[in-house]
This record gives structure tokens, sequence and C-alpha cells, in this order.
């Protein structure tokens, strides 16, 4: 934290970068709903934790927002059906964006139905006890919307001897080009509020806090006009800043504590939940349904039709670019925000639970090519950018040299979450980040090995 | 004091604490020694000191050690010339022993000849890294990524790419020490004996015709091998052809001329492989298309 950032009154962290925003193609845009697709791939995997089980056989028909997989175990959810339609295959092996083929469940479409969510049941959600308000989070598949989709019941079930007093909800979207949490804050404001009193009965928090980027001023301003009187959830405005989104930064800008090395939010009682995900649940909950669609940014420069889709889960990203259309030029279509988001290979993958965004990129030119990579010349702009102060200069040389024991080891590698700052300041053009995840891939296939 | 006296007196003292400090070395050694048998040494200096961890052992002087108490056999280091595996067992006294020879043999025929590239990647210059963006663009995300993460950490140089970005490994040279077999994300390399010469190169675990579509030289377990197979020598799991190595010498050239893609093939030991008819099929010598 520099000097001038100690004395200001905005909260923040240290470091970071500041990368161009693009967000304005986008940012206006209202949320509209996507047609369905005539078929739907909805894969088992698209959670952390252990894949779903499928309950449904080839040829049953299924009504949208009926169950058709079940959790694989905890830290799992179960999978819900997009449309009404029949179950085409079950267990077919469909490309992801993140490489491995998956079993996932193919949905045909029936072109007549009028797509009604049939499985449901008002729930009056105030009666439940917390056990089975987190049974009832477990039901809906609810999983994080942030992108790293990890199964949001169990943030709620800490492990012995902690406990959940603060709840901080995610409205940063720090991603460049990404503006779906910024509509979510706009348009479902009431939605959010609702989900957050859920999550603080689930768990018996006190306080819950908003954090909201200095770049969102209306959403900073919708949400406060319809804050409960209570006092018990507040919104504060963060510095515009990239990782300001990630879990233990904004963690670090609001509560001014830090996330011990290798240890979880709920170490420091805290947990963290992205604005997508509170509107999901307090939408969902209270009807008792099912995860089924999401907003997602499609934006960048090959997309016709920018703007804020609401997707059923399980879109074909072919049909999604189709609806939108698609420019014949452009070089790469990331599957999240371009910091941290996949490039995918393939246009069959599917919209998945984890994806927040679909950014297509212009053609390479001649300022925008592959930079040559030069020998590190110690600058140090990586350590000043590195949001929670690794050595990635370091951690660079001894990943050149395949040393990964000792980046672990020594230069706490597995603290990396892999933002991507050291790279993009990088004046010798490093990829540095691709460093950071080869490494942690060989060490975790190393202790594989080793077990 | 003259000057003579003190420089007398000077050299006298360090004569005497060079006496004391050498009395407790002395009996340092005397109360402290270790005994080591002198032959470790003399094996080490026959060995070929790679430390490669071949043999199981994590270097060249624990496995040294194995070898005097027994533990060992000469030619458990399959780095070392076979004159100096006999010098060490005729030092001993003991049987040089008969290691099979392994080598690593690479499950994917893919080349860029045959196999459909789905997009091109560009970035970090190694499979580890092109593994991790959406697998690194290949139709078969089971496939060689060809860019040779395998021969730069070979320490033998036993790893070359071939044109169609293949990697050729060198039976000669090889020593089966396994670094390839950790760096390959797709973990296409496997260690076998020599003997085993009949192989699957194929990890695809999609079932079908479809899967064609993206390599013409994939397995669809189609199970034609398994029908005449010995014995049950091939089985098919996960859609894939798997062949039985305890029954390694039923193994015959036979089921390599059943495969319809030429995805089995038979090592002939001179340093190549044959495939089948519908293996030979192939002609083609260009890269295929993106997309």
């Amino acid at each position: 934290m520099t000097l001038l950032e100690r004395f200001s009154t905005r909260k923040t962290f240290g470091h970071g970068i500041h990368p161009i925003a693009h967000k304005e193609a986008t940012a206006e845009l209202a949320i509209r709903r996507l047609p369905f697709a005539k078929q739907m791939i909805v894969p088992l995997a698209q959670h952390l934790g252990a894949p779903a089980k499928a309950i449904v056989s080839v040829g049953q028909e299924v009504v949208r927002g009926e169950p058709i997989a079940e959790p694989g175990g905890f830290v799992s959810v179960p999978m819900h059906s997009p449309v009404t339609g029949v179950v085409k295959s079950v267990d077919r092996l469909v490309a992801t964006s993140s490489g491995p083929k998956t079993p996932a469940i193919i949905i045909d479409t029936y072109a007549a139905s009028d797509q009604k969510v049939l499985f449901e049941g008002a729930v009056d959600i105030w009666q439940l006890t917390p056990k089975k308000l987190v049974h009832a989070i477990q039901d809906s598949g609810m999983v994080g919307l942030g992108g790293a989709a990890f199964p949001s019941h169990v943030k709620l079930l800490p492990p012995k001897g902690m406990s959940i007093d603060k709840v901080i909800i995610n409205g940063c979207e720090c991603e460049p080009y990404l503006t779906c949490d910024h509509r979510i804050m706009l348009e479902y404001t009431d939605k959010i509020i609702l989900g957050i009193q859920m999550v603080m009965a689930a768990v018996a928090a006190k306080r819950a806090i908003i954090g909201v980027e200095d770049n969102k001023s209306d959403a900073f301003e919708m949400i406060q006009s319809k804050l409960p009187k209570d006092g018990s959830i507040s919104c504060e405005l963060v510095e515009t800043k990239y990782p300001q989104g990630a879990e233990k930064m904004l963690i670090n800008s609001l509560l001014n504590k830090e996330v011990p090395s290798g240890g979880i939010p709920a170490e420091i009682g805290v947990a963290v939940y992205n604005v997508g995900t509170m509107a999901q649940l307090g939408d969902l909950l209270p009807q008792s349904r099912g995860l089924i669609e999401r907003v997602v940014t499609v934006s960048g420069y090959g997309v016709n039709k920018p703007g804020n889709y609401l997707v059923p889960i399980g879109t074909p990203l072919r049909f999604v670019l189709e609806q939108v259309g698609l420019k014949d030029d452009f070089s790469k279509i990331i599957m999240g925000g371009p910091m941290m988001g996949m490039t995918t290979a393939s246009l069959d993958v599917a919209i998945t639970k984890g994806v927040s965004g679909v950014v297509v990129l212009a053609p390479q030119s001649f300022e925008n090519e592959k930079p040559q990579a030069y020998p590190c010349i110690k600058c140090g702009a990586c350590l000043s950018a590195c949001p929670i102060s690794l050595n990635p200069s370091m951690l660079g040389q001894l990943a050149m040299v395949r040393d990964y024991g000792t980046m672990e080891g020594g230069y706490h590698l597995n603290d990396c979450f892999e933002c991507g700052c050291c790279t993009y300041v990088c004046p010798s053009n490093l990829p540095l980040t691709q460093y950071f995840r080869i490494a942690k891939a060989i060490n975790r296939k190393i202790k594989v090995k080793e077990l | 004091m003259d000057e003579l006296t003190s420089n007398l007196i000077a050299i006298g003292f360090m004569a005497g604490l060079g006496l004391i400090l050498a009395s407790i070395l002395v009996l340092a050694n005397k109360r402290l020694f270790v005994y080591e048998d002198p032959r470790i040494d003399d094996v080490e200096e026959l060995l070929p000191a790679a430390n490669c961890g071949a043999c199981g052992s994590p270097g060249c002087r624990p496995f040294a050690e194995g070898l005097i108490d027994g533990t060992f056999e000469p030619s458990q280091c399959t780095v070392n010339a076979k004159e100096s595996i006999q010098n060490i067992a005729n030092y001993l006294g003991v049987d040089a022993g008969e290691a099979n020879k392994r080598v690593a043999r690479v499950a994917c025929a893919g080349g860029n000849h045959v196999a459909l590239i789905r997009a091109s990647y560009k970035g970090l210059n190694s499979c580890r890294g092109a593994a991790l963006v959406s697998g690194g663009g290949k139709g078969c995300v089971w496939g060689c990524l060809g860019m040779g993460d395998c021969g730069a950490v070979c320490d033998f140089d036993a790893i070359t790419m071939d044109d169609y970005g293949l990697p050729i490994v060198d039976e000669e040279k090889c020593t089966a020490c396994g670094n390839c077999v950790d760096i390959c994300p797709k973990d296409l390399f496997e260690l076998h004996s020599i003997e085993h010469q009949l192989f699957v190169a194929c990890k695809n675990l999609e079932k079908g015709k479809e899967t064609e579509t993206e390599c013409e030289v994939v397995c669809t377990a189609c199970e034609r091998c398994v029908v005449d197979s010995p014995e049950e020598l091939i089985t098919t799991s996960n859609n894939l052809a798997v062949i039985n190595y305890e029954k390694n010498s039923l193994a015959s050239p036979i089921a390599v001329n059943r495969c319809p893609t030429g995805a089995i093939v038979w090592f002939d030991n001179k340093g190549g492989y044959r495939t089948g008819k519908a293996g030979k099929k192939i002609i083609r010598k260009e890269p295929l298309p993106i997309g």
C-alpha cells in the first residue's frame, strides 16, 4: 500500500493493476433472454468437487427444472434440466474449455413446448432451520457464479472450530469486458438482498457487507436505496482495481484482514459470495427451484450484438455465437474474462454454471501479436503488481530451471491464484502465470504419484 | 626480548597448538570411525554417474550400496555399458543377472498428417503450457501435442520429434528413467519391456466411428483384434484395446493386421514399428489444415 493509498478514503488492497475496462459496450444494456437451443449439453462436472451422477435414462422425457443428476458427494451439487425435452444420451463425452472431455447429459429440446418451469413449490424459507436451509441451497444446485463454480453450500458449513460471523458479497467485477454482475445489481437488487438474508440466516451471521467497485456508482446507489433498515447489511465502495474481485483481496479491502497462507476465508470468520449467486438464491429458494440459467456477458470485437444475456445452462457456445452474430475475423474466444478466463479450442463446449462471460477478441495484428519473451531484467514490476506479495520474478526463474519443489516449498507457489498481474506488467513479456500453472500441475501430479 | 626469541615463542606456540589439534583429530578418527565398505567406491567408479533413477534407487551411490548388499543385480542399471556390467559382476563375484531392457513407448500415433487440429495454439512453446489452454487445440484431447517437452527433459537424447510432430524413442539410447513419463501432460509415455512388441498406440476414450473424424489412427474399440486374440490376450476396457502383457508370449502381429485404423502397432525392436494394412494406406505427407 503506497502512502497515498493509506490516506485515501476509498477501501482497497495493496498492489494490483489497472487494465483497460472495455465495459462501455455492454454496461448500459439490460439483461435479455436468449432462445432455447435445439440441443442442450449439460456436463456432469460443471463445479469444483465430485461430478454429479445422472439419474435419468436415455429416451426419458424431462421437464424444465426437473433434477437430472444427483450430487456425487458433499462437495457436489445436483443438475436440473434447462429445457423440456427428451434425454438423448447420458454419458457422451463432450469438449470443455478446460481441456479434458467429460461426460454430459444431452437433451433434445421440444420445439413446441412452452418451456414452463413445472418443478417448483413455494416454501416459507424463514421457517426452515439453518441446517435445512443449507440443504435447500445444495438442492438448488447453486455454485459460485463468479467463475470458480465452488458449491455454495460448502462455504456455509465451515470445518470444525471455525464459525462465520460476516458475509461479504462480491460486486466488484474487476475483469475487463464483463458487465453481468453490474446489470444484476441494477436489475435484481431486491433478490440480491433476499439472497443475502437467507445466507445470513443459514450461518447466523450478524453482518453482511456488499463491496462494489467505484466505477459502478449507479449500482452502489441502487443497492443503498434498497438496503434493509436494521443496518445488518451495508454496501461499500472499493477502488476500481484488478483483482479487487478476488476473494482474498476483497476481504483485505473491506475488513483489513488477511486470510492466512494456504487457508480459507472461514478461518477469519468470513464467507464470500458473488452478487450473481445471491440474486439466483433469492430467486430460486422461495420457489424451491434449481439453477437452470445464468446471466452471461457476450462482448468483444468479434461480436455483432454484444450484451448481457440470460442463457439456459447447457446452451452450446456455437448457438450463443450464432444468436449474437460472430464476425469472420477474430483471434480467440475466451470463456470468462480476458484476465483469468480460458480460451476455448472448440465451439461445441456448453455454457456451464461457471461461465460469466464470452469474450471474442480482435484478430492478431502487428500491435497485439504475441510478443517475443526476453530474459528477466530484474525490474521488480511483477513484485509491485502481485496482490499477495509473492516474488513472481524468482518463481519464474525457478520455473525455467524446473525447480518446482523450491517454488512450492520456498516461495509460496500455492498461494498464487493465477490473477495474471505479473504477466500483464512484465516488460520482458515473460509468460509468468503460465509457468506457475504448469508448475502447479506438475506438483499435483507428483503428489498423486507419491500417494 | 629480541626479535629471535619472540619469533621462537610464536613458532613454538603454533607448533604446540597444531600438535594438540592434530591429536584431537587422530582421536576423533579412531573414536568416531565409521566403517564403509571400500568396494562401494570401486563399484561406483564403474557406474555411469547419470543419477537417472532408472534402477529404482535415488542415484548411483545408493545403487552401488545396494549391489554390495545384494538387493540389486548389476544389470539393473540399464544405462551402463555391457562391459561395465560384466566388470562389476566379476569384481563382486556375483551373477550379472538378466535384466530385461525397458524402453519408453508413446501411446499416440496421431501426428499432424492424420489428426485434426481444431485451433492453433500460440503461446509458451511447451506441451505443458498448451495443455492448459483448452487441452492444446488438438481435436483428440488425449493425443500428443507435439511440442517436444519429452525431448527436452530426456537426459540421454533418446527422444526426437519426427516430421509430423510425434516423439520417436531411440530404443538404443532409452534407459527407461521415466523423465518423459512425468513431464507429458497427456500421460502418453509408458515404460515397457523391450519384449512387449504388440502395443496400442492410442488413448482416446471415446467410442464409435465419430472419433475417426478427429484422428485417422484412433482406436475405436471395434474389438476386431479381440475376436481372434488367443486366450484373452487382448480385451477392451474404457473404449480402448488393452493388451494383457502377462500373456505376452502369445502376442503376434496378427492383431496389427486386424486393426482397421492402424492404432495397434508391432515394434520390430530394430528402431521402428509397423502397422497393419490400414495403417499403410495413409500416405499423406502434409499436415492437415486447421479447422
